[in-house]
């Protein structure tokens, strides 16, 4: 059999049901082929958005996931701002930055607790866990709801909240409901510490790849709804230029177009990148928290990105209590005014990484035509080299501990399709 | 909280959670039930649950929940051998009950909104239509909702826990409204709103910050979406908006998609 026949071997779109395939053949402890598919059914988010109105894009693409919404909502209303020359007043980008907040912490606390933690203790679930550590899972349990609590006093629902918009927010929340949330915000912030100090005597996998980092950086803050795009490699450039730097590829063997920069390299967003580019702009005793926990600035272990996300989250309760303690609500809740022709761009950290909007505006305000590049589709092409240097560091295990293995290396990415990563078929060839 | 002793002479019922073409929002409303969730974990059996667990069990299952609509040749087929695992198959959310957002399509030309988003195109191998779970097999119930709501999805599992049917409302939104004493948007405001031919159950929520409804739990039995239509024009809503308002997360509801047709071009 010829390396070609091989490639067309592959199955290029297995249709099997949320799956994630990675094939791979390995000689003498290296792989010498790979492949890494995932099959999400398209929907065409940017196709069906062509005709209509500037102000559907952010519910239209808060719907590409469940998980993630406010990433979504925050870049199309931020991108539609720039194509239609709107300036947001400070109160509702603070208003902003707190229900991302929200969404980090659901997020990350969904991901750390329920989903990534279970592999360090070689447990298949949350629901496992909690009978073995239920403090553990009930303390997560409450952080993740006050998370969703945050979302749905501010958006009215946490999953695909509605009470915001392109210029700001419907309504703003009365100035009582919001600085009530601030006691639990803090008591949310001490269980996380907990839990990291918790996740911090997990085992992780020892393994070092040599990433290019990229995230937003803020001239004072950690990253979340603002920033220049930097990388490891010394990058700095403003969010419009996000596509002279970054292109997305289409490989026949999956169906997300993947990133890369212009000159070919793959690249990595995330916790992570966002962690090591900004460790600076963290409060100095989350930092310490951090090194404490073994999470220090030039960290490149892949496994230890469940450290990173709950550092974030401590940080997301810290700062979701600083922005409730001082919230007054922003009047107006919204600024409007007419539509304009125009071309704009929106770039957020999303709990998954940066993600890239750009829409294009007739003057009538209707869209003519819209680009999203989301963080997993960034960090296909590097979750496919993470697989390789997790089966050649790890290629001794037999061949059911190799595959947990490969599902948790492809979980430190939290991929919006982790659902389908709790199913990976990995087919080791061994020569 | 201590694990519940299993039902006499018999194993917990087996619960099953499938996903098709969504954005996972819906099963996420699951894991969302932060205080009822390890209560659940006790009472039923998680058989298959991939956002939850990397275990899985065959079937049979006593409920399945399904999430998403059809549109692929795969989907087509998995269904199918679902149903025939499921002894009871709840839908949830707009895509498994209406067609999803991606439902859009199935009023346009496939190969050029393809072409639109893939470089290449000839790839990507999906139906033509986005259709939902009831014009593929038989549903049992359905929960509607983009997403479905917390309440009613832990009120559907508890009543099927204890053999009786769920309990769900099948008003419009309107009349929530009333019920909750929300002021009405369309009369006070003039701002453009699905409430009238929308079912209720989540809670009013668009209303209650000043927005209109935008019909995500889809329409109400024996909607009358031409009034609604003719009243909105008369606010001075526009063919476009009138067309995307009922061309939204659940589009490819019928009532929603003739109405929508009827503005269209």
């Amino acid at each position: 059999m010829t390396d070609n026949t091989r490639t067309i071997q592959v199955e290029a779109l297995a249709r099997v049901e949320g799956e994630g395939r990675f094939k791979v053949r390995l000689e003498g402890g290296k792989v010498v082929r790979s492949e890494f598919s995932i099959f999400e059914p398209p929907r065409y988010f940017e196709g069906l958005l062509r005709g209509r109105s500037f102000r559907d894009a952010p519910d239209v693409t808060s719907r590409i996931c469940g998980i993630c919404p406010i990433a979504y909502i925050m870049g199309a209303s931020q991108a539609m701002e720039d194509a239609l020359g709107w300036q947001i007043t400070r109160p509702i980008a603070d208003l902003r930055r707190l229900i991302y907040c929200g969404e980090w912490i659901q997020s990350h606390v969904l991901h750390t607790h329920m989903l990534h933690a279970p592999d360090f203790l070689g447990l298949p679930d949350s629901i496992a866990l909690a009978q073995s550590n239920r403090s553990l899972v009930e303390n997560g349990l409450a952080a993740k709801k006050m998370g969703n609590r945050l979302m749905e006093v501010i958006g009215g629902r946490s999953v695909h909240p509605v009470n915001t918009r392109v210029g700001g927010f419907y309504a703003a929340p009365a100035a009582a409901e919001i600085h009530a949330l601030v006691p639990e915000l803090e008591r949310c912030e001490a269980l996380s510490v907990t839990a990291l100090d918790a996740f911090s005597g997990f085992d992780f996998p020892d393994l070092e790849v040599d990433y290019l980092f990229v995230a937003l950086r803020h001239e004072s803050e950690y990253p979340i709804t603002e920033g220049r795009i930097v990388s490891s490699a010394g990058l700095d450039i403003p969010v419009e230029a996000f596509p002279e730097h970054f292109e997305e590829h289409q490989v026949p063997h999956s169906n997300a177009l993947q990133g890369a920069t212009v000159d070919g390299r793959p690249y990595l967003v995330g916790p992570l990148a966002r962690f090591n580019l900004n460790a600076d702009r963290l409060p100095a005793d989350i930092l310490a928290l951090a090194e404490r926990a073994g999470l220090a600035p030039g960290c490149r272990n892949p496994f230890k990105s469940l450290l990173a996300r709950q550092v974030e989250t401590i940080y997301a309760f810290r700062e979701a209590a600083r922005l409730a303690r001082d919230y007054v609500p922003p009047a107006p809740s919204f600024v409007e005014e007419p539509p304009r022709a125009g071309t704009g761009h929106g770039i957020t950290e999303a709990p998954r990484g940066i993600c890239y909007h750009r829409y294009e505006v007739a003057d009538d305000g209707a869209i003519v035509s819209a680009t999203i590049v989301p963080p997993t589709s960034q960090n296909q092409r590097q979750i496919e080299l993470d697989l390789v240097s997790t089966v050649e560091r790890f290629h001794e295990l037999d061949d059911d501990d190799l595959q947990w293995r490969c599902e948790q290396a492809i979980r430190n990415y939290d991929p919006c399709i982790s659902c389908a990563t709790h199913f990976l078929k990995l087919d080791v060839e061994r020569a | 909280m201590t694990p519940r002793e299993t039902k006499p002479g018999g194993s917990r019922p087996k619960l099953a959670v499938w996903k098709f073409s969504s954005c996972d929002g819906c099963q996420l409303t699951l894991l969302d039930c932060e205080d009822e969730l390890l209560d659940i974990a006790d009472a039923v059996e998680i058989a298959y649950f991939l956002e939850a667990t990397r275990t899985t069990q065959p079937g049979p299952y006593d409920v399945s929940l399904v999430e998403g609509s059809i549109s692929t040749a795969h989907e087509v087929e998995r269904i199918q051998e679902i149903r025939r695992d499921s002894r009871i198959l709840i839908t949830i959310g707009a895509c498994a009950t209406a067609g999803g957002i991606q439902a859009l399509r199935n009023s346009m030309d496939h190969e050029s909104l393809k072409a639109s988003v893939y470089p290449s195109p000839q790839f990507i191998d999906a139906l033509d239509t986005s259709t939902p779970i009831a014009d593929h097999v038989s549903v049992d119930y359905e929960l509607r909702g983009c997403p479905i709501d917390k309440h009613q999805l832990v009120e559907a599992i508890t009543a099927l826990l204890k053999g009786r049917k769920p309990s769900i409302p099948d008003y419009s939104q309107c009349t929530e409204c009333k019920l909750a004493g929300t002021a009405c948007v369309m009369v006070t405001k003039g701002i453009p709103c699905l409430g009238p031919v929308t079912q209720g159950g989540c809670g009013n929520l668009c209303p209650r910050v000043g927005r209109g409804c935008y019909g995500c739990f889809g329409p109400k039995e024996g909607a009358n979406t031409a009034a609604l239509a003719a009243d909105l024009a008369a606010l001075g809503a526009d063919r476009r908006t009138i067309r995307d308002l009922f061309g939204g997360f659940t589009a490819g509801a019928p009532a929603f998609a003739e109405e929508r047709s009827r503005h269209d071009g």
